[in-house]
Formats: structure tokens, C-alpha cells, sequence
């Protein structure tokens, strides 16, 4: 399965067998009172800065999230995606819970956005999915429901599985749904980890589906989260998760993704690893040439 | 970025140099269309080989050497280099003198890892020895036989374990009973050994690696041709 994420000029597959797809994180004011301080008063140089540096990293696709309190945030969700996609190629994940917000960043965007997220809530499915085939974009699925988050991983795979049929309902094609099987604290929930293992085996092998999650959450409340995140992203990789939203700034994170990539075989030759990693000069970059005619 | 590479239009030497660095990026399909090139003009299949292919090799190994370059590209340096000799070599055959020597190579009986001295034949083809890989897990009589059906100059011998490098001592005892030691250059190789067990078991030289083992081999040819 392949999906096919866009902007205006460069396109980004997520889907097995390839390279890791890293989703930049950093552009998120949840948690980051500087960052949204800035976007409320309209200044986006932290923006620009953290999208850059994010691309430089290595940052396949950015995320966009508006969600400051107090602050209109369609009208803002939507500036920042203007901006960034003016000073960026990659492809843009629209990152918002309100609806409206969504709706204005895909109409703002500029390309084939992916859509940051629908649940499996009934009002949601119905709010989102619309939007979602109107603009032929792509969406993140999260497995819980309202009765909340399941322990039960084949509950959440149920979930799964619902948000799967009613895209497809509304005519969007199953590789345009990418399932995040939801990440729980293993310090609160001891199989959380094992858990979201079992979830992305079977999203992959049963309905065919990309996933992807917000890895770091699996740390909270432990000491050096960073000991545990860069140890569990290779875990996920190796269950079939094919992209996550992260951060590439961290050097363990990136590290790990890139070794990750290079064991299970998707990094040709090693090329990405040697690259990453190579102390020396070569002679010069490799370079192949159009094929005469 | 085609850079408007016409090779047509192109002087011999750039077409050379051009042919060095595709090995060097390990671009087998440029690397043949080079070749081929300067074939169509009629030039010397020998003098595309060494002031080409062989020219290209050896930078690799230097920079393999100096850990500038890895295990995966000198594997597709060896493959472009092996893409461009199979259309020299059938022209080659006839010219004798275009070889740098024979070797013959294997892992000794017991051991089964063969990536070293597969790299080992690979670059040492690249220099433009002649190599008969007799693979793995070899009895001494397989490496005698195969040192006199070949006439080989060189004999490589790889062992990856502590285990399995002492029968290497088997080998070389072997060749001096059916009194061919003075005949070949035996050079060792292999994670556990150093020179001291080399010396020890009456070796040539131990070689800490593929791009070390060209070198090596190169040396004992010259002082061979010289003697």
C-alpha cells in the first residue's frame, strides 16, 4: 500500500518497503507557551525557523498545528500553512481537532494535504470525511472511539477497521487512510507498548493500511524519555509502521530511524546510513547521469 | 542534473576521467556506456582497463582504506568495474600481458564466511588479477589443485574464527610438501589473525583488509618480476 502525500511540487510516499517517513512535529503550540505566544500576535519567525530547520533535519512532511487558546485558530491554522508552504516544498499534515480549522487549511493548502485526524466518533467520521474526499486528501485514522481509548488492542483495531470502511463510504480509497493506533504511557499502562505492536500487524496485514503515531507520548512520566522513544521508534518500524510524527532535531530519534531503515532493508546500500555517518570527504557526491539518448 | 554530458563530443582523457569517477560513485550502466565509447573509437580494451577501470579501483581503495568509503560502496564500485570488464575481457583474452598476476583464493575447511575474501576477489579483479574464488570451507588438496590448474601466482586464504584459522597452517604445510611454496605468494586475512600468527604459520603477509590485500599483492608481484 502507498500513500501519496503532495505539495505543489514534491510529492512523498509513505508505504513499506521504503524509507521511514518522518512527520516533523515542532510546528505545534501545544506545550511551547514561546511558539504560541508568537503565532497569537501574528509573529511566525519561530515558524519559518522550525520549518526549515525541521526540512534540514530531515523532515519528510510538516505538521501544522494552530491550537492555541483564545486565538481564532482557523484564521491562524490557515496563515501558518500559507507561510510555510511559501518557503518550504514538503508536504504539509493540517493538525487541528476543530473541524473549521481543517477546512480552512485545506482549502488554503496546495497540493494533496494529509489530514490530522479523524477518530472513530460518529460526529467526527461525519465532519471530517467529507472534507477529506472534497479535497482529495488523505487522513490520519485514530483508533479510539466514544467509549474512549481501549486497553484491548483488538477493540482498537476494530476501531480501526470502522474508520477504514466509512472513508471508503464516502469514496476515499483505503491507502488514503493512515491508522495511528494511539500510543499510551507504558508507565501507566505496562502492555501500552505491546500493545500498539499488535495494533500496526494487524492494520498492515488485515486492512492494508499505512500507520503512523506520535511515538514520544509511550515515555511520559519516566526518566530519560529520550533512552526509551529512540529504542521504541525502531520497535514500531520493525512491527510495520511506516511513518511518525516526531521530531528529526532530536540526533538519537533521527539515528534511530536511519539505522532502523537500513536493518529492515530500506535504505539501498546503506547510501542514507554511510551519509549520515561518513567522518571523511569523498571524492565527490554520487551523481548519476541521464541515461544519452 | 545531466550536466549535458554528451560523450560523443568528448576527448578520450575526460571520457577516462569521467569513467574513474562512475566507477568511484559506482554507476555500473555510465561506467559500460563509457566503455563502450571508447571502444567504438577503437581504443586499446588494456588501456581502458588500467587507465580507467583499474585507475578508478584504485582510488576506491584508497578511500576504502582511509575510511572514506564503506563496504556497500565498494561493492557497487566492484560491480560497475565487474559491468565494464565482462565486455573488455573477451578482447583481453588474447593479450596476455594484461594480466597483474593470478590468484587463487578461498575460506579454509570449516569456515563458511565468505564477504571478506568475496570483497578481497572483487577489488583484487579490480586491480586486474586474474581470480579463481574457490568459495568456501576448502581442503588443502582443493587449494593445491586449484594453484596448479591455474598456475596461480597468489594465494589467498581466509578464516574467520580461531577455530578454523589453524588448519590455514594445514594449507601452506601442504603446498611445501608438493613443493610448490616458492611458486605462490601466500597472503592471509581474516577477523582473528595479525602478523604474528602469519609469520608464525609461514605466510607471506597478513592483510588487514581488501584494499591492504591489493596493495600486498601488488608489492610481491613487483619484487617477483624484479627477481
Amino acid at each position: 500500500m502507498q500513500t501519496i502525500i503532495s505539495s505543489k511540487t514534491k510529492t512523498v510516499v509513505i508505504g513499506p518497503g521504503r524509507p521511514f517517513t518522518i512527520i516533523g512535529e515542532r510546528i505545534n503550540p501545544t506545550g511551547r507557551k514561546l511558539l504560541a505566544a508568537e503565532m497569537a500576535a501574528g509573529n511566525y519567525e519561530r515558524v519559518q525557523s522550525d520549518a526549515l530547520a525541521q526540512v534540514a533535519a530531515g523532515a519528510h512532511i510538516l505538521d501544522v498545528n494552530a491550537g492555541i487558546p483564545m486565538v481564532d485558530e482557523p484564521a491562524v491554522l490557515e496563515e501558518t500553512i500559507r507561510l510555510v508552504q511559501s518557503i518550504t516544498d514538503v508536504p504539509i499534515c493540517i493538525d487541528s481537532s476543530i473541524v473549521e480549522a481543517l477546512k480552512r487549511g485545506l482549502e488554503a493548502y496546495e497540493g494533496k494535504a494529509l489530514v490530522n485526524s479523524v477518530t472513530g466518533e460518529e460526529e467526527r467520521l461525519e465532519a471530517v470525511l467529507p472534507l477529506v474526499k472534497k479535497h482529495n486528501a488523505a487522513v490520519i485514522g485514530i483508533s479510539n472511539d466514544e467509549s474512549g481509548i481501549a486497553d484491548d488492542p483488538a477493540e482498537r483495531f476494530a476501531v480501526a477497521k470502522k474508520i477504514v470502511e466509512r472513508a471508503l463510504d464516502h469514496g476515499i480509497p483505503k491507502e488514503d487512510v493512515i491508522i495511528d493506533p494511539l500510543v499510551m504511557p507504558i508507565g501507566a499502562k505496562q502492555d501500552a507498548g505491546r500493545a500498539v505492536f499488535k495494533i500496526i500487524q494487524r492494520v498492515t496485514e488485515e486492512l492494508g493500511c499505512n500507520t503512523v503515531c506520535g511515538a514520544s507520548n509511550v515515555s511520559f512520566g519516566l526518566p530519560n524519555r529520550k533512552g526509551i522513544n529512540m529504542t521504541f521508534v525502531p520497535m514500531l518500524i520493525a512491527a510495520g509502521m511506516t511513518a511518525a510524527i516526531t521530531n528529526p532535531l532530536e540526533p538519537e530519534i533521527k539515528q534511530a530511524i536511519l539505522a532502523a531503515d537500513a536493518l529492515m532493508g530500506n535504505d539501498e546500500n546503506c547510501t542514507a546510513w554511510i551519509q549520515a555517518n561518513r567522518k571523511g570527504v569523498r571524492k565527490r557526491e554520487r551523481r548519476r547521469r541521464q541515461p544519452s539518448a | 542534473m545531466s550536466d549535458e554530458i554528451n560523450l560523443k563530443e568528448m576527448p578520450v582523457e575526460e571520457i577516462l576521467e569521467l569513467m574513474q569517477e562512475d566507477l568511484y560513485d559506482g554507476l555500473a550502466d555510465e561506467v559500460v556506456e563509457e566503455v563502450q565509447e571508447l571502444l567504438g573509437r577503437e581504443f586499446a580494451p588494456l588501456e581502458i582497463m588500467t587507465k580507467g577501470l583499474v585507475a578508478g579501483m584504485d582510488v576506491v581503495g584508497v578511500d576504502f582504506r582511509d575510511g572514506i568509503l564503506f563496504v556497500p560502496e565498494v561493492l557497487m564500485a566492484a560491480k560497475a568495474m565487474k559491468a565494464g570488464m565482462e565486455l573488455l575481457r573477451p578482447l583481453l583474452a588474447t593479450t596476455e600481458a594484461s594480466k597483474m598476476g593470478t590468484m587463487v583464493i578461498g575460506t579454509v575447511k570449516g569456515d563458511i564466511h565468505d564477504i571478506g575474501q568475496n570483497l578481497v576477489s572483487m577489488m583484487m579483479e579490480g586491480a586486474g588479477f586474474e581470480v579463481f574464488n574457490l568459495g568456501i570451507n576448502n581442503s588443502v588438496e582443493t587449494f593445491i589443485d586449484a594453484i596448479q590448474e591455474h598456475n596461480a601466482d597468489i594465494l589467498g586464504l581466509s578464516a574467520m574464527l580461531t577455530t578454523t584459522m589453524t588448519y590455514m597452517r594445514v594449507v601452506i604445510d601442504g603446498v611445501k610438501e608438493k613443493g610448490l611454496r616458492d611458486d605462490v605468494i601466500v597472503l592471509v586475512g581474516g577477523a582473528p589473525l595479525n602478523d604474528a600468527f602469519a609469520e608464525d604459520i609461514g605466510a607471506d603477509a597478513y592483510c588487514k583488509d581488501a584494499a591492504v590485500g591489493v596493495e600486498t599483492a601488488k608489492k610481491f608481484m613487483e619484487l617477483r618480476k624484479k627477481a
